[in-house]
C-alpha cells in the first residue's frame, strides 16, 4: 500500500516540477489531439449540416451510419489506417507509418463520425425551429447553412469538445499506427499503459493524473460554455 | 390566360378555387375571394378552421393542391419582399433583440451601413429600445411577439400577414401588440391576420373572411358580419358556441 502513496507522491512531483519526459508526451499528446480535432471539424461540421439539410435518397440510412460510426472500434480502426499506411498498403508510398501523422489519421477517423452525428442533431433540431422563419425571408441556401452555424455555434463547440475528449483518451488505434516510439510517438495513453506493464507507476499515474485534469477540464469547459449561450442568448 | 401582372401594386390578392389537402383530409375547400387595398382584414374561425394554413398558403410558405393565389397578378414567391408573415408561435433567433432585427436586414441584403439606423427606428416603434443588448428569447411573450412584428415591418412590407398574433398574451400584451398592428395601418401597411378572438375581431377589423372546416362561409364587412352574420355557423360562433 505505501507502494502506491510513494508512486502518487512522486506522479504528484512530477506534475508540479515539469518533468520534462512528462512535457514532452503532454505536448505530443495535444499536439496529435488537436490536429484530430482540426481535420475532423472540417470534415464533420460540414457533413453534418449536409445530413441535416440536404434531402438526398438513403438520407436516414446515412443518419444510422454516421450515429453507428460513433462507435467505431479504435483497435479495427488503427487496424485499417495500419493496413492502408504500411509498406504494401495503397498509401504505403507516403512513408508515415509510425510517426505522429498516422496517429492523427487515425484519430480524425475515430472522431469525424462523433463531430458529424453531433453536428447533424444541433442543426436539424435548429432547422425545424427556424425553417418556416427562413423560408418567409426567402433565405438561401448558403444563409440558412451559415445562420444555423452560427446560432447553433456553442452545442457545435460542445461537440468539438466531445471530439477532443475521445481523442485524447484514446489508444487502441494510435499504439497500433504510431507504435508507441520514445520521443517520435509516444503520447500519455500509450505511455500509460506501457509504464504500467513495466510496473514504472510514477510516469504512468503522473500522465493519469494529467490526463484525468484534461478530461474534467473540457467537461467543464463544455458545461460552462453551454450554460453561458444559455444565459447570453436565451 | 395569364392576368396582367402590375408592377407597382401589391392588392388585390386574389384566391381562386383554392384546395389544400394533407393526409386523406380537405384542409382548404375551394376557396374564392378578392382582397382589396385600404382595409383590415380579420380572417376568423375556431381552430383547426384552416386559418393558419390559408395564410401560409398565401404568403407562399405552402403550395395550394389545387386553384390559385396571385398578388396583383403575381404568383407569392414574386411578390416576395413586399409580403411579411407574424407567425403565432413566435421564432426568435438565439441572439440580441438588436441582432436579430439585424439578421433580416442581412438576409435580404440591406447595406450595413443603412442596418443600425433601421434597426433604431424598428425598436423604438415596438417600445424594445431599452432590450436592444438582452437575449431575444428571454423577453416577456409580449415583448417577443413585438420584436417578431418590428422584425417584420423592418423590410417594408405592403403587406403584413400576422397569424394569431395575440393568442398567448394577456391583455395588457395584446393591447400593445394591436398598438403595432394599428400603426402599421396607418402608415399604409395592409394588414391580413387571422385570429379566433372574436372581440379581437370586433376591435381590428374592416372585413372578415369566416372559416369554418376549411370552407369560406362569409366574406363581407366587419359591421355587417358582427349585426347580421349569414351563416347559422358564423351566429353560433358569435354566440360563443363550441361548433364541432
Amino acid at each position: 500500500m505505501s507502494e502506491v502513496f510513494s508512486a502518487v507522491a512522486t506522479a504528484v512531483e512530477l506534475v508540479v516540477r515539469l518533468d520534462p519526459d512528462l512535457v514532452e508526451i503532454v505536448a505530443l499528446s495535444l499536439k496529435v489531439s488537436l490536429s484530430a480535432v482540426l481535420i475532423a471539424a472540417l470534415a464533420g461540421l460540414p457533413l453534418g449540416a449536409a445530413v441535416a439539410l440536404v434531402k438526398f435518397p438513403g438520407r436516414r440510412g446515412a443518419v444510422i451510419l454516421l450515429n453507428a460510426a460513433m462507435g467505431l472500434p479504435p483497435v479495427v480502426v488503427g487496424l485499417v489506417v495500419y493496413l492502408l499506411l504500411s509498406r504494401a498498403g495503397p498509401l504505403g508510398e507516403l512513408g508515415i507509418l509510425f510517426t505522429p501523422a498516422a496517429m492523427v489519421i487515425a484519430q480524425s477517423i475515430l472522431i469525424t463520425p462523433i463531430i458529424a452525428a453531433l453536428t447533424r442533431q444541433t442543426i436539424s433540431d435548429l432547422h425545424e425551429e427556424y425553417d418556416e422563419y427562413l423560408c418567409s425571408l426567402g433565405a438561401g441556401h448558403l444563409q440558412r447553412i451559415t445562420t444555423l452555424l452560427w446560432d447553433g455555434r456553442f452545442r457545435l463547440l460542445t461537440g468539438l469538445l466531445a471530439g477532443f475528449g475521445r481523442a485524447s483518451a484514446e489508444v487502441g488505434a494510435v499504439i497500433i499506427v504510431g507504435g508507441n516510439i520514445n520521443h517520435v510517438t509516444r503520447v500519455m495513453t500509450t505511455t500509460i499503459a506501457l509504464e504500467t506493464s513495466k510496473g514504472n507507476l510514477n510516469l504512468a499515474l503522473a500522465l493519469g493524473i494529467v490526463l484525468i485534469i484534461l478530461a474534467a477540464s473540457v467537461n467543464a469547459a463544455a458545461v460552462l460554455i453551454g450554460d453561458a449561450a444559455s444565459k447570453r442568448y436565451g | 390566360m395569364d392576368k396582367a401582372i402590375e408592377p407597382n401594386r401589391v392588392m388585390p390578392l386574389e384566391v381562386l378555387d383554392l384546395s389544400y389537402d394533407a393526409g386523406g383530409k380537405t384542409l382548404l375547400n375551394k376557396l374564392d375571394f378578392r382582397l382589396e387595398d385600404g382595409v383590415r382584414t380579420v380572417i376568423l374561425g375556431p381552430n383547426g378552421a384552416g386559418k393558419s394554413l390559408l395564410l401560409r398558403v398565401c404568403h407562399g410558405l405552402l403550395q395550394p393542391g389545387s386553384g390559385s393565389v396571385s398578388w396583383a397578378g403575381r404568383t407569392p414567391s414574386q411578390a416576395g419582399r413586399e409580403l411579411a408573415m407574424v407567425f403565432q408561435r413566435t421564432v426568435l433567433l438565439r441572439r440580441t433583440v438588436a441582432d436579430n432585427i439585424a439578421h433580416t436586414l442581412a438576409i435580404m441584403g440591406v447595406p450595413r451601413e443603412q442596418r443600425s439606423s433601421r434597426i433604431d427606428t424598428a425598436l423604438k416603434e415596438a417600445g424594445l429600445s431599452e432590450l436592444e443588448d438582452h437575449p431575444a428569447r428571454t423577453l416577456s411573450g409580449g415583448e417577443q411577439q413585438r420584436l417578431s412584428i418590428a422584425r417584420a415591418r423592418v423590410l417594408r412590407p405592403r403587406v403584413l400577414l400576422l397569424d394569431e398574433p395575440t393568442s398567448n398574451l394577456d391583455p395588457g400584451a395584446t393591447a400593445a401588440v394591436e398598438g403595432m398592428i394599428r400603426a402599421a395601418d396607418a402608415d399604409g401597411t395592409r394588414i391580413i391576420m387571422t385570429t379566433h378572438d372574436i372581440l379581437q375581431a370586433r376591435r381590428l377589423a374592416d372585413e372578415v373572411l369566416f372559416l369554418h372546416r376549411g370552407g369560406l362561409l362569409e366574406h363581407t364587412s366587419a359591421s355587417e358580419f358582427f349585426a347580421e352574420p349569414k351563416t347559422d355557423e358564423a351566429r353560433r360562433f358569435l354566440r360563443g358556441e363550441l361548433l364541432e
